[in-house]
């Protein structure tokens, strides 16, 4: 008898790794991306929090797994169309290609919050705007890190929070990973600019994850990162094209009002393009956060509610990498016990 | 500063405004303070552009600065705007053109309110006919009177006399631009370009020739802020924010400020004579002040309308630098002259005016 075929949809990190699980567990397995490689988000992403680890690291193990797995890739490859007939998934990519498969996994992952949308930071207007994406860029260069204006900044702001939990955007979940991304970032920014002075702006540090908690305790001990709980409600641009921000200090009770040479956003996670289009082609039901709602939040949390389809990674919710690849291993089970016809 | 990016947020918050027939309710306050404006207004849009453009003599105060004090209470507010609403129907119009910021706010926020509690429009309904047997049917569109001078800008600038350049030097004319806090602050999608960057009056003032100077207090109060100036003791609060504004922009060296609110060219015109009195100091060029005007003043000096037609004259800061820079041609022996060339009085020389 054949081997049981899947086909996997979004290259990220949940994808490939579902991908090799799969494809270890004997099924055959196709991935299909819509961009020219694989990796998503973590191709433009420097070092991983809590460890500093190398994310490209991360990305070669993954790509180097799927080789010795011979997991079939389709880059450039985008789904256009799905049937399901009896227990079969008709899938056409490119309007053209068609390829079968006994069950198919979403992993169509996130997108940044586009900060353009918190008009009163700026961002896309004043220069020395940038995102938490934009710095790891920065990072990833290896260049020397200077301000969009060329000048090495002496006081950067991080704003936490830029898109998630905020009903005036209509996020009300929370990002996860945002928080600790912040600090790390503040950590870099300290060890790479001598003498600089980083303030975080938060409403509450979230530190749920393995090691996050020391990161946060080792920023203010030994990088005298400055923490300040408020949120930062306008931002605007000096002659000197410095930016001068205002938040209120809800510890001190007290209005603030500085003046910073880098402000940087930390970005949100929103549901996916890719799973916006796929969720409509198999009709998959969605959370109010309009992430894929899975078959039971607490026992199915890969299954949809289609038979034969699954869902895995930041598809279903903000994830972390850590807990994007166990989410991933997770699906691949799922998918295993379906075929096994083991409830 | 990337302007892309502007006009990315402008794109987003762009409104509809009626093409022609208006009904124009007046201010209480902008008549006293800036005796021209409304009457520049009314003749740009009937004489310039030929538009109809209504009043009605039963329109009343809409109750905003006695709501926004604390003093009217919401129902009373909401059943005098059923009736101008009423007065606008026997009118036989349906376009709202409010001259007042405060009242384009208030009756943005009735509108909406009605909209979400539908109860309560029907419970006002009956407070109207209850009082005065009046019945009313809603504006079809509300814009205020700036958004108008916004829409037809172009149309003006194809008949302007003038631009808002340095007629020495061809440079733009620097140019602060303050909406009043009640245009886009509380609804932003009911103002043009938004409450972060709102765009009504920069894209009037780029229109004409000037160059719009985003400065840090942009966004702050312009120093009104009702009780900060109503309740007598607040006034400091008052002065002070106007303060902020002025200490932020004077680096960037505008050549004058645009407003759109009955209150904000009051307040930035005359707190910065009372900080000159008070600290001796100055924010404009050459020691002077800086000339506030509206955006219907700014308009007909674009015009060519003679500026004390205007009513120019009973600004605090003079706006002859102005003037003269952009070559405006003006007879200084006849400011303080009235219509009847009855001698109206010489003001005391004021350190704004050096």
């Amino acid at each position: 008898m054949a081997a049981k075929s899947v086909i996997v949809i979004g290259g990220g990190i949940a994808g490939m790794e579902v991908s090799n699980q799969l494809s270890s567990l004997g099924y055959e397995v196709r991935l299909i991306e819509k961009n020219d490689q694989v990796g998503g988000k973590l191709l433009n992403w420097d070092r991983l929090f809590p460890t500093f680890r190398n994310a490209g690291e991360v990305l070669q193990r993954l790509q180097q797994k799927m080789d010795q797995r011979e997991v079939i890739v389709d880059t450039n490859a985008e789904v256009t169309d799905v049937v399901k007939e009896k227990e079969t998934f008709f899938v056409t990519v490119n309007h053209s290609v068609k390829y079968h498969a006994d069950a198919l996994v979403v992993a169509t992952g996130f997108e940044l919050f586009n900060a353009q949308r918190k008009e009163e930071y700026g961002y896309g207007i004043y220069d020395n705007v940038i995102t938490s994406a934009d710095l790891e860029k920065l990072f990833k260069s290896g260049g020397k890190l200077t301000n969009p204006m060329g000048k090495v900044p002496q006081r950067i702001a991080i704003v936490h929070c830029v898109g998630s939990r905020d009903s005036k955007v209509g996020n009300h979940y929370c990002s996860k990973v945002c928080c600790v991304t912040g600090v790390k970032q503040a950590i870099e920014l300290q060890e790479q600019i001598p003498g600089v002075v980083v303030y975080c702006f938060y409403m509450d540090l979230r530190m749920y994850g393995e090691g996050f908690e020391e990161l946060y305790r080792r920023a203010q001990e030994q990088h005298n990162i400055q923490f300040i709980r408020g949120r930062v409600s306008e931002v605007s641009e000096t002659l000197d094209h410095s930016i001068q921000l205002k938040a209120e200090d809800t510890l001190a009770g007290r209005p603030l009002k500085m003046c910073v040479d880098l402000l940087v956003l930390m970005v949100g996670m929103e549901p996916g393009k890719g799973s916006v289009s796929v969720k409509n082609m198999l009709k998959l039901g969605t959370m109010d956060s309009g992430f894929l709602e899975p078959a039971d939040v607490h026992l199915s949390r890969n299954v949809s509610s289609s038979k034969g389809i699954f869902m895995a990674g930041t598809a279903i919710s903000p994830m972390s990498v850590n807990d994007t690849l166990e989410n991933a291993r997770s699906a691949a089970f799922e998918v295993h016990h379906y075929f096994q016809d083991i409830d | 500063m990337n302007i892309e990016g502007k006009k990315a947020i402008w794109n987003d918050y762009q409104k509809e405004i009626a093409d022609d027939r208006y009904f124009y309710v007046r201010s209480c306050v902008r008549q006293n303070f800036f005796p021209g404006a409304e009457t520049t207004f009314l003749r740009i849009m009937r004489e310039v552009l030929g538009k109809t453009v209504f009043e009605h003599a039963c329109h009343t105060t809409c109750t905003g600065i006695g709501y926004h004090s604390d003093i009217v209470p919401i129902e009373t507010t909401m059943t005098v705007v059923a009736r101008q609403f009423s007065v606008m129907n026997e009118s036989g119009f349906t376009n709202l053109v409010p001259s007042c910021v405060t009242s384009f706010g208030l009756y943005t926020e009735v509108l909406d309110t009605w909209h979400h509690f539908p109860q309560v429009k029907e419970n006002v309904r009956q407070h109207l006919f209850n009082a005065t047997g009046r019945t009313f049917e809603e504006p079809s569109n509300v814009a205020h009177a700036s958004d108008l001078i916004y829409k037809f800008r172009k149309e003006i600038l194809a008949k302007a006399k003038y631009r808002l350049v340095d007629k020495e030097t061809g440079e733009p004319l620097r140019i602060v631009e303050h909406i009043g806090c009640h245009y886009s602050k509380m609804f932003p999608d009911k103002g043009v370009g938004g409450a972060e960057f709102p765009r009504v009056l920069s894209g009037i003032a780029e229109e004409w020739g000037g160059e719009v100077i985003d400065y840090p207090e942009r966004r702050h109060c312009c120093g009104f802020g009702f009780r900060q100036f109503l309740v007598q003791a607040n006034r400091g609060y008052s002065l002070s924010a106007s303060k902020k504004k002025f200490e932020s922009m004077k680096p960037f060296e505008p050549d004058l400020i645009i407003t759109n609110c009955p209150g904000c060219p009051m307040f930035l015109d005359r707190w910065q004579y009372t900080l000159s009195e008070l600290e001796g100091k100055t924010y404009g060029k050459d020691g002077k002040g800086i000339p506030v005007f509206t955006f219907e003043e700014l308009a007909g000096l674009v015009l060519g309308f003679d500026p004390w037609d205007m009513g120019l004259q009973m600004h605090q800061i003079d706006a002859e630098p102005v003037l003269n820079k952009i070559g405006i041609a003006y007879d200084p022996e006849m400011k303080y002259k009235g219509l009847n060339g009855k001698n109206l009085g010489k003001p005391e020389k004021a350190i704004v005016n050096g």
